[in-house]
């Protein structure tokens, strides 16, 4: 694939869109859960809050500002884990981890993260498309601290 | 490729290209563009050379072998001081402590001349626009004292706002530490300024030269600054390999910074003696070809004239700042009447890690991210910029090559 391609493929319109558009984007002011994501290479913050009914997440939000993949990676997964259980979302970011690290090519498993199959050309960019993913698992373990993409 | 330069000399471009190999390497099958120099430099077959030369012909430990090998090492060793004594132009090559680079000597006077010198309420006076190895040192010895860091603020422009730091420059201030050129916003600040302000209240002064080096003329007595600090490698040296000049009374003074070998006269349990300055503060062997291959760079350098090279970049920086102002959406931040080296820009819209893919599948490589500077993206109120740094190799057309590769991070971004 020529560069061009690579950066097409990386930065797809849904991308680009989820970018300018974050979904679920503000705080909740009765969260049950909190988590900060950090990347301190690029200085990223990502505050996450979530509304547990038991195990499910029944409302998520994040704020802060990040590049492109780390902000449109924030997005979709808000709205991906959206009434999922704590397994699913973390089952989620199982195959999500394994299509941005080229573990996997995507395929019907990725679903509707399919975009994200072009991170795996940029290796530096894996740690902004994961952000956000590591930040939920926090919220989700209960943690309620800063989670770093150096720890 | 030969740019005009003031005063009627060019500097032939092409030719110095050529004494570096790294430039002649495609990147992303793209010929290399890197600006990229205030994180490091590449280094010159001059230098590459000189480390080759080393192993080859003198490897061996130094100032303790009666060998041959070891007279010649130890002698090249020495050598290099001298060059970096010339090369600073100070007065006694005593004055220069090998270290592995500005980060380590910055922390050596920290813990060698700091915390002799600083007690419970005293200050220690820095600016605004410090690199982290010229703030988190002294926050280490302010919680060990009980001290204070104070900061002189700097203004929109990135320059040191310096009725502040009159201000700030108190009965207890007991150290002045001030980058000389700012790494993330490339202001010169004016130190001979700094320095008389600060002797005349008594109070010596560290400069941060790391970034100053490759680009300016450092004369340290002309300055009169009692330590400056730089690292090898931002000169087209290696890594590894750095400098603290200090006068000569205040090294002396001062106790040693780390305790093992090449350090001592003698042990016995009971006691040890230390060598003199500058050895007291080297302790263990160093890093002799990093030396070595240091005082090859200078001697390039000084084969070229760092006025010529100084030069040769401002006329970059001009063209730079005149393309990039003209970039839509661009911002320059950093605009301080004198500068060096380096710009700092964001693009509306489009973060700094994105600008940094895209130019980087163009071949071009550039810093983006916070500097080692937060403080400052703070300032600004961003919490990163892209930024292009220059070198005595860098052309014009890679400057052209940098704008037209912005107008590509606008097309992938401008797509709705």
């Amino acid at each position: 694939m020529d560069e061009l391609n690579q950066l097409n493929e990386l930065y797809q319109e849904v991308i680009l869109d989820h970018y300018r558009r974050p979904r679920n984007f503000g705080t909740i002011e009765e969260a049950d859960r909190r988590a900060m994501g950090h990347n301190p290479l690029c200085g990223d913050r990502l505050a996450l809050a979530l509304k547990m009914k038991g195990d499910v997440i029944e409302d998520i939000r994040f704020q802060g500002a990040g590049c492109a993949i780390s902000t449109a990676s924030a997005s979709m997964m808000s709205d991906g884990v959206k009434g999922k259980t704590h397994a699913e979302a973390e089952a989620m970011f199982e195959k999500f981890h394994a299509l941005v690290t080229g573990k996997s090519n995507g395929g019907a498993d990725a679903g509707k993260f399919a975009a994200f199959a072009g991170v795996s050309a940029f290796p530096v960019r894996v740690k902004c498309a994961t952000l956000a993913w590591h930040t939920l698992k926090a919220a989700l373990e209960g943690m309620n601290k800063t989670i770093s993409t150096e720890d | 490729m030969k740019t005009a330069l003031h005063g009627g000399t060019e500097l032939d471009v092409r030719a110095i290209r050529s004494d570096f190999p790294i430039l002649a390497r495609p990147v992303r099958r793209t010929p290399l563009v890197y600006l990229d120099n205030a994180a490091t430099t590449q280094k010159p077959k001059a230098v590459l050379e000189s480390i080759r030369a080393y192993y080859e012909e003198m490897n061996s430990n130094i100032h303790r072998g009666v060998h041959y090998l070891s007279e010649l090492a130890t002698k090249a060793y020495e050598d290099a001081r001298d060059k970096v004594r010339r090369f600073l132009n100070a007065a006694d090559a005593r004055e220069i402590v090998f270290t592995r680079g500005a980060t380590e000597a910055i922390n050596l006077v920290a813990y060698a001349y700091g915390r002799a010198h600083v007690g419970p309420g005293d200050e220690i006076l820095i600016t605004g626009m410090e690199h982290h190895s010229n703030i988190v040192p002294w926050q280490f010895l302010r919680d060990e004292k009980g001290a204070k860091l104070q900061v002189a603020p700097i203004d929109d422009r990135g320059e040191l706002v310096f009725e502040e730091f009159e201000r700030l420059l108190t009965p207890r201030t007991k150290l002045v530490a001030v980058a000389h050129v700012s790494n993330a916003l490339g202001t010169v600040n004016p130190i001979k300024r700094i320095v008389a302000l600060a002797h005349a209240r008594g109070v010596p002064v560290l400069v941060d030269g790391a970034q100053a080096v490759p680009h300016l003329t450092v004369d340290v007595r002309d300055l009169d600054c009692d330590f400056y600090a730089f690292s090898g490698h931002k000169i087209y040296a290696p890594t590894g390999i750095g400098v603290l000049y200090g006068k000569l009374a205040l090294l002396d003074r001062m106790p040693p910074y780390q305790g093992g070998g090449e350090m001592i006269l003698s042990v016995t349990f009971e006691k040890t003696e230390y060598k003199k300055t500058p050895y007291k503060f080297e302790a263990g062997t160093p890093n002799i070809e990093g030396a070595i291959a240091l005082g090859a760079a200078i001697e390039y350098l000084n084969g070229i004239g760092i006025d010529h090279i100084a030069a040769h970049e401002h006329d970059l920086l001009r063209y730079a700042t005149e393309r990039l102002s003209a970039v839509p959406g661009l911002r320059i931040i950093g605009t301080a009447r004198e500068k060096a080296g380096v710009i700092s820009f964001e693009l509306a819209g489009v973060h700094p890690h994105d600008v940094g893919t895209i130019l980087d599948q163009e071949g071009i490589a550039i810093r983006t991210g916070h500097h080692c500077a937060q403080p400052v993206m703070d300032r600004f109120g961003v919490a990163a910029t892209a930024r292009a740094s220059f070198g005595l190799y860098n052309t014009m057309e890679e400057v052209d090559a940098l704008v037209a590769a912005l107008g590509k991070v606008s097309q992938v971004f401008g797509k709705s």
